[in-house]
């Protein structure tokens, strides 16, 4: 590759930022827009200059650094399309905050715009030691944008975001250090050839699951991320869930399992138990909140417990699934985050009761959040159902214990959802000043019509983003296979009846009249 | 073609719901309801075609779907009789419900979104019925639901309305939990979801044993057992039945498109699709016929007993399912899907008469309020007639005359009789008994509304009416408002007013709502006599399209007269005994509610179900919520975790304010010494 897109993709938002810094509110503003599209556009060039079925690691750079330190990029088909996710929701996040950030502007854009920076090189990093620094270093901006320019109690949530974070990380960096040593080299495409000792595995992979699990967020590790939520503002939220979230499920699907597919055998039913847990447990605790972007964030646990039995299916469907779960996620529940912040906005409240009946004066308003509700509880023809569908459909091979528990999220989402959209969207509009709220403008349309047409595309034609993963799934799936669990639905085939259920033994032609 | 009618209400859907209010809402009214008589129109020919019998099935591929790993799907439109015979009903009742709702929609203001939902529905109940995998009839299955939460909760001001809409789709999906893990299942047990393939090898299956849950299970009874929850749920039998009667709270049409003639017989229609599957799984036949035997019998309980007119009607909707479902369970594919078919049309009648009677009686449904209606609205009245007539299953079998559900409603009868397994005969007994129930309830409408004497004065909404002096109703249509001007008797109460009337006059309908009453008419008249040979003894007809029982039906045919008669006996009785309680002596009712007691308010109260979910079900979920919010979250993960932390720190003596910016430093420093660390290490 000649043309260094991913580098570029990097050092423009790096450039915007450091031009943010010392610009003034209204100028960072295009600045930072005109950044991320920019970034939009080269992202979207990646996309169609991706070669389907082609090598594995394209668009790779490298150059060798201090101290035998690489700086190794380069993607495959699973971490194009989290970059695609990235890029695209990142023009949708500056224009959320356009009116509703007043102070520092030039600081919060320049934080956004190095957050992009650090989420496409999480997702491009060939090296170790890169991935930790990308993976790592987003959460920096992340915690100043809730510690500045959050809500009431931003202090209180994120020092627990910070907290929580920092804990699984530290472990992360010792296992780091330890393959490093042990393996000789710090590529990771090496590393995910390389077949470590089966008992270095297990505590490989539980220091790296102490980070993913947070970042995931998985029961019980969960509880930073409704108070993360509730204080940052809009943009943080949809970046939050839309691509942090899915830092950890990246992690999985890049190292856990890859590196050390014995261990995550051996492990899976951990994986299994705490994601049940979080279906069941998350959904109800959702269904009695009172503050919209709680519910959300809770809701967000229990999809995130999708992709994770997904992943430890051990197949294609149970991989692709997950994949697309945390691609529609990313779109749905930003989505649902934006929504949130468009009434906040008018309102200055997330308390659900202090609204109502927004379906007479804000219909267009209504659709969408209705859409994205609907696309939350994963109705077909939506990004959500395809990926929950493939997910679930993978590991009832494994367990049907597991999916028959997993596949009651899709009862208790609807309840909550449904319930949610019932106390904003319809019954009477108790509160005069919810009910003299403006419809969408047209800033508010270009940040929910593109992630709506999105959403319809992932899921009435999700070929365009199966393709660039298949091969990717496949190798994954291949290197899987030897440590593929027991099936518990496994087929005994018999000797077939010789009859149908109703036969009836025929009788002689004489029957009186007929009808 | 087939394309043109399943996309072209989904193009009318957008269309209108993309107009909504900038245009006159005519413009979204037209549109839908040309798009549906356009589809309708493109239907006939088609089921025609098929009616002659022997004519192969055609699958017109749309667009690839999913194709992940060897589980592969794709949008594509099937075309077989069975899928035939629901094209016709889906197109014809839901371009005689758009027709029907410019009257009765009329001074809606939000009449343009409701023609794109009725459009919408009619898009993914086409898509669910053309679908040639499992995952596409998934597809219009949750898009049908989608549809009917939204015209149930199409009043969305009204609180009762939203809770109704949010019931039938939570618990719809009960249902699809039982749906989806049936589809998982099939997807490994025969490596695809095309249903044809499907079909071809379950035969193979019969034997096999799978496990599920860690047990060891027959193969295909498990399998169907799933897919046929899915279907209690779309169908509303026993158990899942809770959201039907509540779904009544959305606008009459409504009910009669969605919660009548189309989408609770998906799951009818879906059991029928799968019958060679089916077959295999004596187990899982066997609970359909239960199930359905028993909701038959169960809904025409609660049937007798209700006042709401819609909801009298609803139940009865349920009770007819069970009869579709026990005649799928004893194999009688064809009889099941012949129901299904003049249900839809007299079902549809009798609930257009039945909003042609609301829409006269100012939005009044208690039944209490109504009352010799038969004069001030005879169209509707002889609609209604003509639907009772049918749904009672009104014939004589010597004549081989007979109105449409004596066709179909009887050849159910007889074939659960002529199985002759102890199930059968089980279903054989309530479908009787049902019959009965059937007739009375159906008759007890019929008396309380249109004969007697008029109780209309008690009614607040007519009160309403006649206080407001230009009530509601001649808004209703502008024919109407032109006679109001010169007859002033409507709103004045004259000195020779009949009492009880409390000087109100209902108006009958107007003509766009009398017509689709006129043409359903003739279904439940005619669509049994016309259809009966083809649905029920044609075996070239059916093509293998389902599973097609020949000896059975024969056996039907032999049985004895006493059987073929039970259910004309039967309705006879019961049309006696409530022209009794309801014409002769109108203090039966009430001194028989006395004497039952404990039964009646058993029956009144639906066998208790709403209560009994209410608190085994909602009550519990929102108390194990808060439990796992306030002591889960905050009062144990978050006290002994980041809370716990923090206060230890803090008595550590670190300012609170000191460590927001300390820790993000020592964070960066502790980042910053690991990779001092690791490339020492690994330069080492």
């Amino acid at each position: 590759m000649d043309f260094p897109i991913l580098s570029i993709m990097l050092a423009i938002p790096f450039a915007a930022a450091i031009a943010c810094l010392f610009l003034s509110g209204p100028a960072a503003r295009m600045v930072a827009l005109g950044a991320t599209l920019f970034d939009l556009a080269l992202g979207i060039l990646l996309w169609l200059t991706f070669d389907i079925g082609g090598a594995q690691w394209q668009f790779t750079e490298r150059a060798s650094l201090f101290a035998g330190f690489q700086y190794a990029l380069g993607i495959d088909g699973i971490a194009l399309l989290l970059i695609m996710l990235s890029v695209f929701l990142m023009p949708i996040c500056i224009l959320a905050s356009w009116d509703s950030i007043t102070k520092r502007v030039g600081e919060y854009m320049a934080a956004f715009l190095l957050m992009e920076v650090l989420m496409i090189g999480v997702f491009a990093a060939q090296d170790l030691f890169l991935f930790y620094i990308f993976f790592e270093a987003g959460l920096i901006p992340m915690y100043l944008i809730i510690g500045v320019w959050g809500g009431d109690n931003r202090i209180y949530a994120s020092y627990k975001f910070f907290l929580y974070t920092l804990l699984g990380s530290v472990l992360m960096l010792i296992a780091m250090l330890w393959m490093a040593n042990a393996a000789g080299t710090t590529d990771i495409p090496t590393l995910m050839q390389y077949d470590f000792a089966a008992g270095a595995q297990t505590w490989l992979w539980l220091a790296f699951f102490a980070s993913f699990a947070v970042k995931m967020p998985m029961w019980p590790v969960h509880t930073w991320l409704p108070d993360a939520h509730v204080q940052a503002p809009t943009a943080g939220s949809v970046i939050l869930a839309g691509v942090l979230l899915k830092l950890g499920g990246y992690g999985f699907i890049r190292f856990s399992l890859p590196m050390f597919p014995d261990a995550s055998a051996q492990l899976a039913w951990l994986v299994f138990a705490l994601s049940m847990v979080a279906v069941i447990y998350t959904s109800l605790v959702a269904l009695v909140q009172a503050d919209m972007k709680k519910l959300i964030a809770y809701s967000s646990v229990a999809h995130m417990a999708i992709v994770t039995v997904g992943l430890f299916a051990f197949n294609a469907q149970g991989l692709e699934g997950a994949m697309m779960v945390m691609l529609g996620h990313g779109l749905v529940s930003g989505a649902l985050f934006l929504c949130v912040g468009v009434i906040y906005d008018r309102l200055h409240t997330r308390e659900i009761a202090r609204y109502g009946g927004l379906s007479i004066n804000m219909p267009r308003y209504a659709l969408f959040f209705l859409l994205f509700t609907m696309a939350s509880i994963g109705l077909p023809g939506t990004s959500n159902f395809v990926g929950e569908f493939l997910a679930l459909a993978g590991i009832y091979r494994v367990s049907t214990f597991v999916t028959l528990v997993c596949t009651t999220g899709i009862i208790l989402g609807a309840a909550y959802m449904l319930y949610l959209y019932r106390r904003v969207a319809f019954g009477e509009q108790k509160n005069a000043d919810a009910a003299r709220m403006p419809d969408l403008n047209l800033r508010e349309w270009a940040m929910l019509g593109p992630i709506a047409a999105a959403t319809l595309w992932m899921g009435i034609y999700p070929e365009s983003f199966l393709a660039p993963m298949r091969s990717d799934i496949a190798m994954l799936e291949a290197r899987l296979a030897p440590v593929s669990p027991h099936y518990d639905s496994e087929l005994a085939v018999g000797t077939p009846r010789e009859r149908a259920a109703n036969y009836v033994v025929a009788e002689e032609h004489g029957s009186e009249g007929a009808h | 073609m087939i394309k043109i009618i399943v996309f072209l209400p989904l193009l009318a859907a957008i269309v209108a719901g993309f107009i909504n209010k900038s245009a006159p809402s005519v413009v979204a009214k037209g549109v839908t309801t040309a798009a549906l008589f356009i589809s309708c129109a493109l239907s006939w020919p088609i089921f025609l075609t098929y009616l002659g019998g022997g004519v192969p099935a055609t699958v017109e591929p749309v667009l690839q779907w999913v194709q992940s790993g060897e589980l592969r799907f794709d949008w594509a439109l099937r075309v077989d009789t069975l899928t035939a015979v629901m094209l016709v009903v889906i197109t014809t009742v839901s371009a005689l419900v758009h027709l029907y709702s410019w009257g009765y929609m009329d001074e809606d203001p939000d009449q343009p979104r409701f023609f794109a939902y009725l459009s919408l529905f009619t898009f993914a109940m086409l898509m669910l019925v053309t679908a040639d995998n499992l995952v596409q009839m998934f597809f219009g299955w949750e898009g049908v639901g989608l549809a009917s939460y939204l015209l149930i909760g199409f009043w969305f001001r009204k609180p009762s309305a939203s809770a109704a809409a949010i019931k039938a789709f939570v618990v719809n999906r009960v249902g699809d939990l039982g749906f989806m893990l049936g589809i998982f299942g099939t997807f490994w047990v025969f490596g695809t979801v095309s249903i044809p393939e499907i079909l071809a090898a379950a035969p193979g299956m019969s034997g096999a044993t799978i496990g599920f849950l860690g047990m060891r299970v027959q193969t295909m009874d498990v399998l169907c057992i799933l897919l046929f929850i899915g279907a209690m749920g779309k169908s509303a039998q026993l158990g899942l039945h809770t959201w039907l009667p509540d779904a009544m709270e959305g606008p009459t049409p409504v009910s009669a498109l969605i919660h009548a003639a189309t989408m609770v017989t998906a799951g009818v229609f879906m059991v029928c699709r799968l019958s060679p599957m089916f077959e295999t799984a004596p187990v899982a036949l066997g609970l359909v016929t239960f199930i359905g035997a028993a909701t038959c019998i169960f809904a025409a309980t609660v049937g007798t007993t209700q006042w709401d007119i819609k909801r009298v009607i609803a139940y009865s909707t349920c009770s007819q399912l069970g009869y579709m479902f026990f005649a799928a369970g004893v194999g009688a594919y064809g009889a099941a899907m012949f129901h299904l078919f003049t249900h839809a049309f007299f079902k549809a009648l009798l609930f257009l008469g039945a909003g042609s009677v609301i829409h006269a009686m100012h939005h009044e449904q208690d039944m209490r309020y109504y009352g010799a209606l038969r004069k001030e609205i005879p169209f509707t009245f002889w609609g209604m007639l003509f639907g009772t007539l049918a749904i009672t299953g009104v014939g004589i079998y010597h004549l081989g005359v007979g109105f449409a559900g004596f066709w179909s409603k009887d050849a159910i009868i007889e074939v659960a009789f002529a199985r002759g397994t102890e199930l059968g005969t089980f279903a054989f007994w309530m479908g009787i008994f049902a019959a009965l129930l059937t007739s009375f309830y159906s008759w007890r409408l019929m008396f309380l509304t249109f004969w007697g004497r008029p109780r209309w004065a008690d009614s607040e909404h007519i009160r309403h009416a006649v206080h407001a002096g230009h009530g509601e109703p001649e808004e209703h249509n502008p024919a109407i408002q032109e006679d109001a001007g010169h007859d002033v008797s409507h709103h004045v109460p004259s000195p020779n007013y009949e009492a009880g009337t409390g000087g109100y006059h209902p108006h009958e309908s107007p003509i766009t709502m009398l017509v689709p009453l006129g043409v359903l008419s003739l279904g439940a008249i005619l669509a049994g006599q016309l259809f009966a040979p083809a649905f029920l003894d044609s075996a070239a007809f059916w093509n293998g399209s389902i599973f097609y029982n020949e000896p059975l039906i024969h056996a039907m045919h032999a049985t004895p007269y006493l059987v073929k008669y039970a259910a004309a006996i039967v309705m006879l009785i019961g049309l006696f005994v409530a022209w009794l309680a309801y014409i002769k002596d109108t203090t039966i009712p009430e001194k028989g509610a006395d004497q039952l007691g404990p039964v009646y308010r058993f029956f009144y109260n639906k066998w208790y179900f709403d209560e009994l979910y209410h608190y085994l079900f909602v009550v519990p979920a929102f108390w194990l919520g808060r439990i796992f919010w306030k002591f889960g979250d905050v009062g144990t993960i978050d006290r002994f975790g980041p809370n716990g932390i923090a206060w230890i720190v803090e008595k550590g003596s670190v300012g609170a304010h000191k460590f927001q910016t300390g820790y993000l430093y020592s964070y960066a420093l502790v980042m910053l010494l690991g990779l001092v660390a690791a490339i020492t290490w690994v330069l080492f």
